[in-house]
């Protein structure tokens, strides 16, 4: 028999109505409250609930709080919707579900992966105010009955998704930045359910497993090889005997020679050899230096002699870019300056998309 | 032009789409049924090892129940059968006349027959290049290719021979695209072995010369683009973008699919292009749909006339031949000329319209487009890809529901599908990659009435608001067309059969 989880996180979607740009300040219950607000969150779920159960009759378990309308549901835990709370829940969900469905935004997406040790398939109902992750139905009732589709054959593939979050530091300073916390897997989408800005019919995968193929197969033994992070990089450094998600990592003659190097590893290891950097765009920001890669900071890229840099990212990512630019941000703004201009980007095999740079 | 309905919207509410209960035709098969049988029937003269052994299994069935059945699958085909605004594509009539011309001076005629008795179908094609070239400004014209991305095909096989018989072809390996331009052009010039440089669109809605510029090199073979583009979007400064190319050597292809609007109003060749495609099928009014037949007529000038696909119609004094001697073509790209109906009845077409139809035909598609702009703009959560620019739109605008997707949950796909139960054709999205989201492009063209206009507007409307407010019944849309939604089916090879045997193999055994 299989189990849905369903995570409400009571105070997502609340940044929005609020003015503000999401709801992760420890303080925000209590600000919904004091503003007299409804919460979002509870009555999204319970869209997707009643669209979910017109398909299935698997039992419901859930967590923090009841979708609304839902008295006698079996609750995990009760509590004030801390990101500690939706942390606690999935752990007591690991070997009871068989997918969690949420209702949030990004920010509960990347507790619900922090905790979610078993790898249980995350399903979002969009409830927040940051969606910028790949995990997110276009809507409750959508939401419910894709999960209710993948129960009835849990057989059914899944796919990894980028789990994103805006930088809330970065925002706070004025600068918008999505950052890539983690991979996620959820139920493989061939009915158009899922929420992709600005999907196409592509086979945006195989296009990119040929194209770093081809790469790979490019690669000269003479030269080291900086790889930043990101689930494109990541598919390349699979190729190269398996390397990090999140961190810069070296390689050479078609091999990974270092892992999750810092900024000083890299000034070493740059000494007098031919360099080239590989990167891919992370978030709906369009960063390709200076988020989740500070590492190959302007001192690396100068002492390097501003070796080339090769872009590598699927033209559907690109795509979702608004506007359609590239940004760095290496600390110097003279370097930025200098580098900015148009880049041209790998997207297939023999295939280049020119993007313009700015700092 | 269909004829004026008041209130066509709430007088359409009954409308249901043909749904015959129906097995496929080899189930219909009743033992000694026959259609007419001819006791002299020949026995057919073919070599021992090429003969059946055994009869083939094919239904058995009347002349008139086959007819019948056919007619009826005509009638649960779910596209051209009502308003059709299906965008870079320009949906037009396909008069009679061409068909009746097609049948009667063709059907005798056989393309290996002597060039002496083919002097009448060689005139028509000569005829009909000279045309072209006056409104392209090109040199010649060739119809052999089979529609507009077998055109754009012949040109990257052309931009090949050119610079090898140029001893430029190992340098110059990139072809220039934009991203708005027909996924076909970066396509077949992968396919002809080039690498394919992609431009991207900035705040005017097209890439500007910097970009060009960052790219043009000694690497340049050719730039590939249509324009207006895939979001009805004109680039001003084409002609700029075609001397900066020649500059570094490159040749240039206009891909003038979405000739419609700008017909008679300007001349690929006088903006500097090498070479052009115009689509028979579509702007110049031959037939279309269901995989027909198409012709792409691919026009160049005088310096890349001898790379051209062969044979090529010649005039010599007062007779044509058919010349296969070109050492430099690029040989074939079809069997014999192209599909030779489809080029008469675009010949046809032309000849009728005439200089001043052409120009009609495109004012009033600007101004029809124009029109759906500003009503379709008046809808509910309907935007357009770059607001904010002032040049006028031509003969489709890229338009956009995202916003009633984010209030409701219904995509365009969804919206495109209820419309069929009114009697609309499923529209046109966009071509891909999707820079707008949930975008929708209509191109009215000069064929559609106002009052035909104003119905899909109408349905569209409709539609709209039923996503606010009963978004069930657009969810689960079709109602009135032959099928309702498609289940999961289409993912499971194992269930799918597009052959009968297919489909005893996979469901029957
Ligand atoms: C601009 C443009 N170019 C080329 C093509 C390809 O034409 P065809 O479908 O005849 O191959 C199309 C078809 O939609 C088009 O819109």
């Amino acid at each position: 028999m299989t189990r849905l989880g369903l995570i409400v996180n009571p105070v997502a979607g609340l940044g929005g109505a609020m003015a503000r740009k999401g709801s992760d300040e420890p303080d925000m219950v209590q600000r919904a409250a004091l503003a007299g607000r409804d919460l979002v969150s509870p009555v999204r779920a319970a869209r997707a609930l009643r669209a979910f159960q017109a398909l299935s009759d698997a039992p419901v378990l859930c967590g923090v709080v009841r979708p609304d309308g839902s008295p006698d549901m079996p609750l995990l835990s009760g509590a004030y919707g801390t990101a500690q709370d939706t942390r606690d829940v999935v752990r007591d969900m690991q070997g009871q579900v068989d997918l969690i469905l949420f209702a949030g935004g990004d920010g509960t997406a990347r507790d619900i992966c922090a905790a979610n040790a078993g790898g249980i398939p995350v399903l979002g109902i969009p409830s927040g105010v940051k969606m910028h992750s790949g995990v997110f139905a276009r809507s409750p009732e959508r939401a419910g009955q894709m999960a209710a589709r993948f129960l009835s054959d849990t057989a059914q593939r899944t796919e990894a998704v980028e789990i994103l979050d805006i930088d809330e530091e970065a925002r706070r300073a004025g600068r918008l930045s999505a950052r890539l916390y983690t991979v996620a897997r959820t139920p493989l989408d061939s009915s158009g359910a899922r929420q992709n800005p600005k999907a196409g019919g592509t086979d945006p995968v195989g296009e990119m497993d040929a194209t770093l193929a081809s790469y790979a197969r490019r690669m000269r033994d003479d030269t080291l090889y900086i790889l930043g992070p990101g689930m494109t990089m990541a598919a390349l450094k699979q190729r190269l005997g398996g390397g990090t998600l999140l961190g810069v990592d070296l390689a050479q003659c078609g091999q990974i020679i270092a892992r999750d190097v810092d900024e000083d590893a890299l000034l070493s290891a740059i000494a007098g050899r031919n360099v080239r950097i590989g990167l891919t765009v992370v978030g709906g920001q369009g960063f390709v230096l200076g988020r989740g890669n500070q590492q190959i900071s302007a001192r690396v890229l100068r002492n390097a002699g501003l070796p080339p840099i090769d872009v590598i990212c699927g033209a559907d990512k690109l795509a979702a870019l608004h506007p359609q630019e590239l940004t760095i941000d290496t600390g110097d703004p003279a370097l930025d300056a200098e580098m900015a201009g148009y880049w041209p980007v790998m997207t297939g095999p023999a295939r280049h998309q020119v993007m313009k740079v700015v700092p | 032009m269909t004829a004026p309905i008041k209130d066509y919207l709430k007088r359409s509410t009954g409308f249901h789409a043909a749904r015959w209960a129906e097995p496929v035709v080899c189930e219909m098969t009743g033992t000694g049924r026959r259609g007419i049988v001819f006791d002299d029937a020949p026995a057919p003269t073919l070599p021992g090892t090429a003969m059946r052994k055994v009869a083939p299994a094919l239904p058995e069935i009347t002349e008139h129940d086959a007819l019948r059945h056919y007619l009826h699958l005509s009638q649960m085909t779910m596209g051209m059968m009502g308003v059709s605004l299906f965008g870079t594509c320009t949906m037009k009539y396909n008069p009679r006349i061409g068909e009746r011309a097609a049948l009667e001076h063709l059907r005798n005629l056989h393309p290996l027959q002597d060039a002496s008795t083919l002097q009448g179908v060689l005139e028509l094609y000569d005829n009909f290049s000279d045309f072209l070239c006056e409104v392209s400004g090109m040199d010649q014209f060739v119809f052999q290719a089979g529609g507009g991305a077998d055109a754009a095909y012949t040109h990257a096989c052309v931009t090949r021979a050119y610079h090898a018989s140029r001893g430029e072809l190992q340098q110059r390996d990139q072809i220039i695209t934009t991203i708005q331009t027909h996924p076909c052009s970066p396509a077949t010039a992968n396919t002809a072995g080039f690498e394919v440089i992609t431009l991207t669109l900035e705040e005017n809605g097209y890439p500007s010369l910097e970009q060009l510029k960052s790219v043009v090199g000694p690497r340049t073979a050719a730039l590939m683009v249509n324009n207006p583009d895939d979001m009805g979007i004109y680039n001003p400064d084409i002609k700029e973008w075609v001397r900066i190319v020649h500059e570094a050597g490159g040749l240039c292809f206009y891909d003038h699919a979405n000739f419609n609007g700008v017909m008679s109003r300007l001349r690929a060749r006088e903006l500097g292009f090498d070479a052009c495609m115009y689509m028979l099928h579509k702007t110049f009014g031959a037939p279309k749909g269901g995989g027909g037949p198409a012709v792409g007529a691919y026009g160049c000038a005088e310096h890349l006339v001898p790379f051209l696909p062969s044979p090529l119609v010649v005039k010599d004094g007062d007779s044509y031949r058919l010349d296969d001697d070109r050492p430099d073509s690029i040989g074939r790209v079809r069997e014999f000329w192209g599909n030779a109906p489809q080029v008469l009845k675009a010949y046809a077409w032309a000849r009728a319209m005439g200089a001043e139809g052409l120009r009609e035909a495109a004012d009033i598609s600007v101004l029809s487009n124009n029109y759906m702009d500003k009503r379709l703009g008046e809808v509910r959560g309907v935007t357009r890809s770059n607001p904010d620019i002032t040049v006028p739109r031509m003969e489709m605008t890229r338009h956009s529901v995202e916003k009633v997707t984010q209030d409701t949950g219904i995509t365009i796909f969804e919206i495109s599908i209820r419309m069929t139960d009114f009697g609309i054709d499923a529209l046109w999205l966009s071509h891909e990659p999707w820079l707008v989201a949930e975008p929708f492009t209509p191109e009215a063209g000069e064929l559609w009435s106002k009052e035909d206009i104003d119905y899909w507007i109408d349905v569209f409307e409709h539609v709209v608001t039923e996503a606010y407010e009963n978004p069930e019944i657009v969810r689960t849309a079709p109602h009135n067309a032959p099928i309702h939604q498609l289940t999961t089916a289409l993912d499971e090879p194992d269930q799918w059969a597009t052959t009968w045997r297919a489909y005893q193999r996979k469901h029957v055994s």
